[in-house]
């Protein structure tokens, strides 16, 4: 058995006094599709910055490809994060830039590459989502779906192996949506990614889960397949895929 | 008086904390500067926006600075009756040393420290910062070190275009409003005038400089909330800047000006 690609011990984490992660366990292995499920602000997008550590653990350890993330020097961290690609919530496209320069930046600051190949290389990820029509545009001009597609794009353009997605389709139409979904699911595929998504959308951790975990109260609730998770007889999973307002699950 | 004291307790605590945050966000600075060399053309292009195209603004006060100096020298000389052949004197040792780089930086603190933060603190709620930092780059040498560069250079360049502006303003007021001659006026400005003070001035802007782009940046890096967020790390960043700027300027009266 191989070992996780990730591998998240025991992790605490508090924002003043109010406790955000209580103790989550997790490993994810190479080439699944974790969707991390559960209402908002249970710490869903908290886990997923810690994966790539945008935010510094109270405690526990988050390891990445066996090394603790803790522990890398900065340039460390720096080749550990240009092996992942992350899609924000709200995309985070840099507004003074357009489409294609949010896409080609990573690029163009390794250095490594001529103005050519990140052209080629630029076109090639906006064609992958669609985009090509909007290459020149800013993201002001932008619709939600189309930012989301952008901020894909850029995710993608340094061939990660890791991509992890921060409700990618919160606040876009149901259509919208799922072509998202999809989008997400054909990329997987493509690219053979590793990918790790957090969503409060059920029809959408269904479509591209390989595996749903739910948090509850700063720990994992539930770790199974969809098919598992659908059928469980756990109160709180059951009412959360279900949506309903009465149960265990107290509404802040 | 208990809940008082807390909250003055809580003041201080943050105020250390800031404190910490720029120190830490200095030695990052310090620590990006070998990578310079990958920041150039951004640093131009900060340099353009946040310097040169403060020119006019900087041009505009200076104007009437020296043009108040002047009269108000002249109002003060005519009433304990000095002669006003020392007016060149008065207002180009007043300008030189203080006016054109406290009044500039501060000028500069409202436009440019308010924007730095403004525009860094939307890209802070807006997750962009996050994002830069997902994709292996780093945000200090990306946006903080062309901006604390660009302040650092611009705000002495400025001082010198203010002094210029305002000796001619002075001049103008002179000849025109106080009838000095203006040779009068500029031989009493050249037999006062001297290097070292052009100098200490042009260094104290530099450190001005520094200071409104360290805050702008801090502040920018440290905004929390949305609209309103931005709203208050602006304010706090010119109020910050523009104290520390009168603060440091009174320490180097009394460093460089020995009585």
């Amino acid at each position: 058995m191989n070992s996780p690609l990730i591998k998240i011990t025991d992790l605490h984490k508090s924002f003043e006094n109010q406790i955000v992660l209580d103790g989550v366990n997790l490993e994810i292995n190479k080439g699944e599709s974790i969707t991390i499920i559960g209402q908002s602000g249970c710490g869903k997008s908290v886990l997923l910055k810690h994966i790539i550590r945008l935010l510094e653990p109270d405690s526990g350890k988050v390891f990445f490809d066996g090394e603790d993330l803790s522990e890398l020097n900065f340039n460390q961290l720096i080749s550990v994060r240009q092996r992942t690609g992350m899609l924000f919530q709200s995309a985070a496209l840099f507004d003074s830039l357009t489409v294609a320069e949010n896409v080609g930046l990573s690029l163009k600051e390794q250095r490594h590459y001529s103005k050519n190949e990140i052209d080629k290389i630029v076109a090639e990820k906006i064609d992958m989502v669609g985009l090509s029509y909007a290459a020149d545009k800013y993201p002001s001009e932008l619709s939600g779906g189309m930012r989301k597609r952008a901020g894909l794009a850029r995710a993608i353009a340094d061939e990660p192996e890791v991509l992890l997605y921060d409700e990618p389709t919160t606040g876009l139409d149901p259509i919208t949506a799922d072509m998202i979904d999809d989008l997400i699911v054909d990329l997987n595929r493509i690219l053979k990614v590793t990918s790790v998504s957090v969503t409060h959308d059920m029809k959408s951790a269904f479509k591209i889960a390989s595996r749903i975990v739910m948090l509850y109260q700063g720990k994992v609730q539930f770790d199974g397949t969809p098919d598992e998770v659908r059928k469980t007889d756990n109160p709180i999973v059951q009412q959360f895929i279900n949506g309903n307002a009465t149960g265990p699950i107290q509404v802040r | 008086m208990a809940s008082a004291l807390v909250g003055l307790g809580r003041k201080g605590v943050n105020f250390v904390v800031k404190l910490g945050g720029m120190a830490i966000m200095f030695t990052r600075f310090i620590g990006s500067l070998p990578k310079f060399y990958q920041t150039f053309g951004l640093t131009v292009e900060q340099i353009y926006k946040l310097g040169v195209q403060s020119l006019p603004l900087i041009v505009i006060i200076s104007i009437f600075v020296g043009a108040v100096s002047a009269w108000q020298a002249a109002y003060q000389f005519k009433f304990i009756g000095a002669p006003l052949h020392y007016l060149g004197h008065a207002v180009g040792k007043a300008v030189v040393i203080e006016l054109a780089p406290v009044l500039s930086a501060i000028v500069f603190a409202g436009r440019v420290g308010a924007g730095v933060t403004a525009e860094l603190g939307t890209m802070k709620v807006t997750e962009q910062i996050d994002a830069l930092e997902s994709m292996g780059i780093s945000p200090i040498r990306y946006l903080v070190m062309p901006r604390i560069l660009a302040c650092l250079f611009m705000v002495p360049f400025l001082v010198i275009f203010a002094n210029f502006v305002a000796i001619v303003g002075g001049l103008v007021v002179s000849v025109i409003g106080v009838d000095v001659s203006a040779e009068t006026f500029l031989s009493g400005f050249r037999n006062s005038f001297k290097m070292g003070d052009l100098v200490n001035g042009l260094i104290k802007a530099g450190v001005f400089g520094f200071i409104i782009g360290l805050v702008g940046c801090y502040e920018g890096f440290n905004t929390k909330g949305g609209a309103q967020g931005v709203g208050k790390a602006t304010t706090t960043s010119v109020v910050i800047s523009s104290v520390s700027i009168l603060i440091f300027n009174f320490i180097f009266a009394l460093i460089l000006f020995r009585i």
